[in-house]
């Protein structure tokens, strides 16, 4: 079971049985954005606040898998009060560690080369990294990390 | 042999050449045969054996190889007709790529003849995306009433207000057996409703055809659609019977070589059931392989093998809640006759993702997530669960490795 216990981390199934920043934001003025993995039905609820250039605060609902949910834990506890910067720079940190196998399936686009990555930038994240092994599970993994992107691309483009 | 002897299970299992491979350094315990079947060596034998010695293209050439391929293929609609009891099979067989297909041909060929604008039709709440979104579609298309017949909490259809949903409506599709709660539905008893309402039957038989006896004659059904490879066939062959009245009647579906009587530059004129819903070169190789299915159950007996899935449902069942407790829900009616080996399992509140992959490691293959019938999971409260899904292979055995590897899970995420 060595593979499981990389695989399920106690990190992980801390933030998934405690989960932070639970809940959702009054919108507006929060921004309000939704990921699905139709796949599995796993669903995430983002609420940011976008206040000049910082991610001033964002709360989480929905309901999923340990490693959907608890990387979408993690994913908030790591960006909440960031600048904007920040957050899309550990974004796509993020989606590199994981697009490592991603890429070699050849189903993400704007997969990340390896040695870009800097596990170090992640922190507890980087608990999440024994998802790799687990192909079909990138996607619990990344579901949050989309929706947040998504979000923030949404809210840019009403500022422009 | 008679018809109610018990399975030789372990001499069986020896016919499965993918029992014989270890996942993560355990015995593989496959139970997800409602997703799709593993097949025994004789129908990949039968398929090696046509592509080595035989395989050229059907109802074209003259030579000995093209002609032995048509022969083959035609003789797979006849096993197949023969199989479910089919009075005319060379005629009412038609030959898809699936179920999906299959259901998908029947909304698109005779749900756009018959149905128009403000028309009713009735569904059921457990229903396998295939047999909704078609019809749907034709729905959105045309703008249709869709209804849907209720699931009670045991899990089986609330047939209760059958005569008023039923009214008016000019077709009814059900599931003869779910794919989640592994409810064998009285198609009989809907059917009679529904022909004396004036409504046509389209029956999904995607669980039920490859796990019990079926004889179209008293199944009450207009159409019934299923794949050969939840039937220990091969995957990318799929059967859609229907009554020769209502095949004859229906436009084709795909257009293309195959199914016309003639063509010319400004029209062409359809070819008769079945050729005309078999535009271009059909699945010939994986026809053999449905043969050699058919004749793999046929010489088991599907009596047989509804009485082994049902003893094992039963003796699942009982052993999930003596050694999991109140902890353990599985979803649908309890064993009996009309409950097939189907167990979607919710355990405490561990997703059935974390099920699955905890059960894998374990060697056990079931299936995480809403199984394509989304609104039924709606309905039972559940985004998602884990299913363990029998087959004449299965044994005791095997319900023991489930059980210690939920057991796992239970520890993990305690």
């Amino acid at each position: 079971m060595a593979d499981l216990e990389e695989l399920y981390r106690e990190i992980i199934l801390d933030h998934y049985r405690s989960p932070r920043n639970r809940g959702e934001l009054d919108s507006p003025p929060a921004h309000r954005v939704e990921g699905f993995n139709p796949l599995c039905g796993d669903e995430v609820v983002i609420s940011i606040l976008v206040e000049g250039d910082k991610l001033a605060d964002l709360k989480i609902a929905g309901s999923g898998c340990s490693i959907s949910q608890s990387s979408a834990s993690l994913m908030s506890s790591a960006v909440k009060g960031k600048s904007l910067d920040e957050v899309h720079r550990l974004i796509h940190t993020f989606k590199g560690m994981m697009s490592i196998h991603e890429a070699q399936l050849g189903q993400d686009g704007e997969a990340v080369e390896p040695e870009e990555v800097n596990l170090d930038e992640l922190g507890e994240l980087a608990a999440l990294q024994g998802v790799v092994k687990f192909p079909v599970r990138i996607k619990c993994a990344t579901l949050s990390w989309n929706a947040l992107a998504q979000g923030l691309d949404e809210v840019a483009g009403q500022a422009g | 042999m008679t018809p109610t002897a018990p399975l030789n299970v372990e001499a069986l299992r020896k016919d499965f050449p993918l029992l014989t491979r270890t996942v993560h350094d355990h015995p593989i315990v496959y139970l997800d045969s409602a997703s799709s079947a593993l097949q025994p060596q004789a129908v990949i034998t039968a398929m090696d054996r046509y592509y080595e010695t035989t395989h050229a293209n059907v109802h074209r050439g003259v030579y000995a190889t093209a002609e032995e391929s048509t022969h083959l293929y035609e003789n797979a609609r006849l096993a197949a007709g023969r199989f479910i009891g089919a009075p005319d099979p060379a005629h009412e067989v038609v030959f898809t790529k699936n179920t999906t297909e299959s259901l998908n041909l029947v909304a698109h060929s005779w749900g756009r003849t018959n149905l128009g604008a403000g028309d009713a039709i009735l569904l059921t709440e457990m229903e396998h995306h295939a047999n909704i979104v078609p019809w749907l579609m034709l729905a959105e298309e045309v703008g249709l009433e869709v209804r849907y017949v209720p699931v009670d909490g045991d899990g089986r259809l609330d047939l209760g207000e059958l005569d008023s949903l039923v009214s008016g409506v000019k077709l009814v599709g059900v599931s003869a057996m779910s794919n989640v709660l592994g409810t064998i539905n009285p198609l009989a008893e809907i059917a009679a409703v529904a022909h004396e309402a004036g409504a046509v039957v389209v029956a999904d038989g995607a669980q039920l055809v490859p796990h019990a006896p079926v004889d179209v004659t008293t199944l009450g059904a207009d159409f019934i659609a299923f794949s050969a490879h939840k039937m220990m066939g091969p995957t990318g062959i799929g059967v859609l019977w229907g009554r020769s009245e209502l095949l004859n009647a229906m436009p084709p579906f795909l257009g293309g070589g195959g199914m016309i009587l003639d063509v010319k530059l400004d029209s062409f004129r359809a070819a008769d059931p079945p050729a005309r819903f078999e535009a271009g070169t059909p699945p010939i190789a994986e026809a053999v392989g449905l043969t050699a299915a058919i004749a793999y159950l046929g010489e088991i007996g599907m009596d047989r093998i509804r009485a082994h899935e049902l003893a094992l449902t039963s003796y699942a069942l009982s052993r999930l809640d003596e050694k999991l407790g109140p902890d353990c829900r599985v979803f649908g009616p309890p064993a009996g006759e009309d409950r097939g080996g189907v167990l979607s399992i919710a355990y405490r509140d561990v997703h059935a993702h974390d099920l699955a992959q905890v059960l894998d490691q374990f060697g056990v293959c079931v299936r995480p997530g809403h199984h394509c019938a989304k609104p039924l999971m709606r309905k039972l409260g559940v985004q998602a669960t884990a299913r363990a899904s029998l087959s004449l292979f299965s044994d005791e055995h095997d319900i023991e490795v489930l059980i210690e590897g939920l057991v796992e899970a239970g520890r993990l995420f305690g």
